[in-house]
């Protein structure tokens, strides 16, 4: 009869040692990768947003970061943060229009976009997804398909007698009902992307566009005294 | 009758066509069905497999003896999970676009069962010499695969390879290509392909066989 064989037991000392030993390591490759890359990474980031800043605003030379403080006035501010908003000027040095980015849920996951709105139009002219996960062939084509898109053209966004809201709330209608200015041509087959989209104008232009006409001219003033 | 030896080309190759992970052991298929809707998605994913099965292979083999049996699961992920990260942040350094495509299934590549199997079958037991082997031929067999179903599925979905268009302005896409039912389509064309090539070199190796006798 052969005996069985005795296994030897791990002990708690090797058991730490492994597993600590191997955490450390596992950390070690981390933070080299990561100081390795950061610089890069941020870079990109700076540069995927001046790009988005440039499709949706090409008249745009010159931006200056925003934020709506604490008070509810518009600032200006030297870091941007998870969700964007600048001024932007042309060549010579007037306000051309804001680049706001705002998010929302869409199909799969959330959805985060960036407007222009343009201040002599008192509309968004431009539109740009920044991140999205949405189905592809089918929620994805808000970024392709032109009826769509040519909504954004001059989307209206005029504030009520207040100026507290916009006086007409921006909506997506069904493919080929559009039939006012702030109403955005749905897409058959993204349903719920198109409406997504709408609803994320409606809230953060609701938000931004009374601020941005009540401050941006003073905002502007002070950068350039500075 | 002697067991032949196997060499070191043949850790590499086996990969390639025997063992082909997608289209013989069938792993992986999360990311090979999911992230192979155009070909450039499926190069992206089929690369950072392979860094990930290269450097987590690596780094088995090289600290196995330190790796009691009991824990060696809970190592091999956390060896697996570190690569993964670095993966992720060297594709944001290269490209927030490519970033943005492959989504959530960068982070994924953690889980799957390709890398894991070859962490425990393989690297676990031999030096970083072979282990280096097996996990690029086990990496370029994945990457080729994802290659094959991602060009299928971008000229059928989109009417173009890697973003050049094929096609005129008229051809009509076939949209069910782009969506996850569309790889399925493409994957089982592949199989019956690959099933069929290698049931023939199986009937062709007995035939030789057998006139040899």
């Amino acid at each position: 009869m052969i005996a069985p064989q005795e296994v030897r037991q791990t002990t708690a000392w090797e058991m730490y040692r492994s597993i600590v030993g191997i955490g450390a390591f596992c950390a070690l490759v981390i933070v080299i990768v990561f100081q390795g890359t950061a610089a890069r990474i941020h870079d990109n980031q700076e540069r995927f947003l001046a790009a988005a800043i440039a499709d949706v605003l090409p008249v745009a030379e010159r931006t200056v970061a925003i934020a709506i403080g604490g008070d509810g006035s518009l600032v200006a501010v030297d870091n941007v943060s998870q969700l964007p908003a600048f001024l932007a000027y042309d060549g010579s040095g007037a306000l051309a229009g804001a680049a706001v980015a705002g998010e929302g849920m869409g199909y799969q996951d959330v959805i985060r976009v960036l407007y222009a709105y343009s201040f002599e139009k008192k509309s968004i002219v431009g539109f740009k997804i920044l991140e999205s996960k949405e189905t592809p062939g089918l929620g994805d084509r808000v970024e392709v398909e032109p009826h769509f898109l040519a909504s954004f053209e001059a989307l209206d966004a005029t504030l009520d007698a207040g100026g507290r809201g916009l006086a007409n709330p921006i909506v997506t209608v069904k493919q080929g009902e559009k039939t006012a200015p702030w109403q955005i041509d749905g897409i058959t087959g993204a349903t719920i992307t198109s409406e997504a989209i709408g609803n994320i104008l409606n809230s953060s232009a609701g938000i931004w566009v009374p601020v941005l006409e009540r401050d941006a001219e003073s905002v502007g003033a002070r950068g350039a005294e500075e | 009758m002697a067991r032949k030896e196997i060499t070191p080309t043949d850790e590499f190759v086996k990969g390639l066509w025997r063992d082909n992970p997608v289209f013989v052991q069938v792993l992986g298929m999360c990311p090979a069905l999911a992230v192979s809707n155009t070909a450039m998605n499926a190069l992206a994913m089929g690369l950072a497999t392979t860094f990930v099965l290269l450097m987590s292979g690596l780094s088995v083999s090289l600290l196995r003896n330190l790796i009691p049996r009991e824990a060696r699961i809970v190592c091999y992920i956390c060896i697996i999970a570190t690569f993964v990260t670095s993966v992720d942040y060297l594709i944001m350094a290269l490209s927030l676009e490519l970033h943005r495509a492959l989504g959530a299934f960068i982070a994924l590549i953690v889980v799957n069962c390709l890398i894991l199997g070859r962490a425990e079958a393989f690297a676990s037991k031999h030096g970083p010499g072979r282990a280096l082997l097996d996990g690029l031929g086990m990496g370029v067999g994945f990457t080729a695969a994802l290659l094959f179903i991602g060009v299928v599925r971008e000229i059928l979905g989109s009417g173009a390879v890697f973003g050049v268009p094929l096609f005129p302005d008229g051809f009509q896409t076939w949209t069910i290509m782009v969506l996850p039912s569309g790889g399925f389509f493409a994957m089982a064309v592949w199989l019956l392909l690959a099933n069929r090539i290698r049931q023939k070199q199986e009937d062709a190796e007995k035939r030789a066989a057998r006139a040899g006798t």
